[in-house]
């Protein structure tokens, strides 16, 4: 069955069944959208769940139509990872109603539900546990709001104070002596800015939560008061340990809306890179996770590698970390003379290294010790979640953008991807080592059969003219000028774009008026829902399998709190 | 006895081997070779500051790179990322927490002045909770500008020269 008649099926299904609450539903560009009255949201999430294998909650947001009679979308992206269907169901919220909790269908939805709640005040009855997630909490208003001034901030004066979500199942037990502890969010075990906070007896977590937040930037924001050209940068933000996977995913998605596809040489150089990302972002994960155990030498090892990889960036672009290597319609610059070759000794090199980092780890008896059987979780919890990329197939589900749904050359390629049995920190560890392989083996692919000609599109109306026309003729300069003024105008509408990010999927979902900056865009990221999990993982388990845990789930925080 | 010969004897030794300093200057000369950084690296440029430590730039030639995670411990405070809003008190308690003498160092854009995070949840340079010493530009700096940072805190502290003021509430 073609995807367009698995639709029809969906559609026809879907109007018998609720015909009287179904207000639209249309399917463009591939999006099924339904438009949904509020009041039977929970029944139709739950049939699509029940009958149609819609497993996956992918993201949940909401969109603010000032001026609109009811002023909020609450949108749902679905993903039936049996039927390769998305589906985008959107229900109004008016400014003082409320809208049922989903959190009961899928565990996803949680925190979903709080950031909804957080930055646009949405409120969502029935949700266990409806506060602020990535503003502080003396943060007064709700910033995604379009009569909120992106500049105006407002300064904390204390410490987030530590809390637990309210559970039925706890009982506090006063006979046992409970120690609180909390780590983070300033402290070498998380990497960054995530807060741990736990109740201990003994060594084993009685309790714990997380707090994030602490490094929410605003993207979305950004990204409403920018051109589309300007947010290339700050998607470099997102995962800044891959980098160029972010800006992939954002100008695949602007693309998409335009309509436009970019030439093969682009297309290859993307595969490339995004290859190349998914390798050393699995290094730093990996080196940081052994430092957590206490293996520092592994950890020079594997940025020894990340080097040469910031090398091959620099010559692409001269920047190392924060690259913005891709444009709306293709790559920035074509590559320099001898590039590719450089770049092949670099893989081969890292290939070798890969083997090396696999003798001094997976065979190590401390290393297993510390990793096997800590941090399980299983494959129905996983999905539940919303876990995707390494952390989803090592509890053992086999879904990989790249195969499931392939995007540029992908499936032309010749690469597995594996997947793990148990869903502990050991199978993750084992999925990221063979996927850098894979990866590696995708490079050499590419770069063996890099498509000659252009290395982006050049219409007018998308991308800048080479420098040499807007120095050189009057038309190039006026080409230059409009585009820089104007800006990219995709036509209005929405659509929501996916990519498999190094930590799983990366989506975009983009909402335009047709204007030159997005009248919303929202990052789907992969390690939102990967986290949430992440106090349910530990509770139970030692203090320092926490730690050990937390590093193999790769929380990286740009990419967490946007 | 000849008191003479043994006048000769005294300053040829002086010339050789003692130099005359003042103490202050004698302990910054340890102290500036001795700097044990607390990397608060909070988003992107805390992972180019692992690029600093790495294997390729290794901070340790410039006797800097015993970093310790405990405000306690260190006397350089190294801030290598954003500081949200909400980061903000936390910054402000581990700069308290450390004792003094202390320094601060600020890598990158957006720990000077926000970056291009013009922004709701973005404090505009951590310099309006903290006093820092000396501001390195990037987006994330190189390496080598981070340690260029590093030398200049030593000169500071070689100079003996005031520090910055703490900026009010
Ligand atoms: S200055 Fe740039 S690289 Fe550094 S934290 Fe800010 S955005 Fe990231």
């Amino acid at each position: 069955m073609s995807i367009q008649e698995r639709y029809n099926n969906l559609s026809e299904d879907l109007n018998q069944k609720f015909s009287g609450t179904l207000k639209t539903s249309f399917s463009i560009r591939n999006d099924f959208v339904c438009e949904i009255e509020k009041e039977n949201i929970l029944k139709i999430l739950e049939h699509l769940k029940a009958h149609h294998g819609f497993e996956f909650m992918m993201d949940l947001c909401a969109v603010d139509y000032l001026g609109r009679q009811k002023r909020f979308d609450v949108v749902y992206h679905l993903y039936a990872p049996s039927t390769k269907l998305r589906v985008r169901i959107k229900a109004q919220v008016g400014e003082h109603e409320t809208i049922e909790s989903a959190h009961k269908i899928w565990k996803a939805a949680n925190w979903f539900e709080r950031e909804a709640y957080d930055l646009f005040g949405v409120v969502f009855k029935n949700h266990p546990n409806l506060r602020k997630i990535l503003t502080h909490s003396e943060f007064i208003g709700h910033p995604l709001r379009k009569d909120y001034d992106a500049n105006h901030q407002q300064r904390a004066t204390c410490v987030e104070p530590a809390w637990y979500e309210a559970d039925e199942n706890y009982k506090y037990d006063p006979d046992k002596n409970l120690v609180p502890i909390n780590i983070g969010p300033s402290h070498p075990a998380t990497h960054g800015t995530l807060r741990i906070m736990a109740e201990l007896d003994g060594e084993t977590i009685e309790r714990a939560n997380v707090e994030i937040g602490y490094l929410h930037r605003c993207f979305e924001k950004m990204a409403e008061t920018h051109f589309y050209q300007q947010i290339i940068p700050y998607t470099d933000r997102l995962n800044y340990c891959s980098a160029p996977m972010n800006n992939v995913g954002f100008c695949k998605t602007v693309e998409k809306l335009l309509g436009v596809e970019v030439p093969p040489k682009a297309q290859a150089m993307r595969i490339l890179l995004n290859e190349l990302s998914r390798v050393i972002d699995h290094l730093v994960c990996i080196g940081t996770n052994a430092v957590d155990l206490g293996a520092l030498t592994t950890f020079w090892y594997c940025f020894e590698q990340r080097e040469r990889v910031y090398v091959l960036f620099e010559k692409l672009c001269g920047a190392r970390l924060t690259v913005a290597l891709t444009r709306i319609g293709g790559m920035t610059y074509d590559n320099p003379p001898g590039w590719e070759k450089e770049c092949l000794e670099t893989v081969l090199k890292i290939k070798k290294f890969v083997e090396e980092l696999d003798s001094l780890l997976t065979e190590n008896k401390i290393f297993i010790n510390r990793m096997q059987n800590v941090g399980t979780i299983s494959a129905q919890d996983a999905i539940s979640y919303g876990f995707t990329g390494p952390c989803l197939r090592a509890s053992g589900v086999n879904l990989d953008l790249r195969k499931a749904e392939p995007y540029y050359f992908y499936d032309q390629l010749d690469f597995d991807v594996p997947i793990g049995t148990s869903g502990d920190s050991y199978d993750r560890y084992l999925v990221r080592m063979e996927e850098m392989r894979q990866s590696l083996k995708i490079c050499e692919q590419v770069l063996k059969n890099m498509p000659a000609g252009d290395y982006t599109i050049r219409d007018k109306s998308i991308v800048l003219p080479d420098k040499k026309d807007v120095w050189g003729n009057i038309e190039g300069l006026m080409n230059h000028f409009m585009l820089i003024i104007k800006g990219i105008r995709p036509p209005a509408g929405e659509i929501y774009d996916c990519t498999e990010a190094a930590n799983g999927e990366l989506g975009f979902y983009l909402v335009s008026d047709g204007g030159p900056r997005p009248y919303r865009l929202k990052v789907r990221p992969p390690c939102f829902a990967i986290y949430q999990a992440f106090p349910k993982m530990i509770e139970g388990e030692y203090i320092a399998d926490a730690v050990a845990t937390l590093g193999t789930l790769n929380v990286v925080a740009g990419e967490l709190d946007r | 006895m000849n008191i003479q010969v043994k006048q000769a004897e005294v300053d040829q030794l002086l010339n050789t081997s003692v130099l005359t300093t003042t103490a202050e200057k004698y302990i910054g000369w340890g102290r500036k070779h001795s700097l044990w950084p607390l990397p608060f690296g909070t988003a992107c440029c805390g992972i180019e500051f692992m690029s600093v430590v790495g294997p390729k730039y290794d901070l340790a030639r410039f006797g800097a790179e015993a970093v310790r995670f405990s405000p306690r411990q260190s006397d350089l405070l190294i801030v290598a990322g954003t500081i949200t809003e909400k980061m903000g008190p936390v910054l402000k308690l581990i700069y308290d927490q450390m004792l003094e003498p202390k320094w601060v160092l600020s890598m990158g854009a957006c720990a000077s002045s926000g970056g291009f995070y013009r922004a709701y949840h973005v404090m505009q340079g951590a310099d309006k909770i903290i006093p820092v010493d000396v501001y390195v530009p990037g987006c994330p700096p190189t390496p080598e500008a981070v340690i260029d940072g590093i030398l200049r805190i030593q000169e500071i502290i070689q100079q003996g020269r005031k520090r910055a003021p703490t900026p009010l509430k």
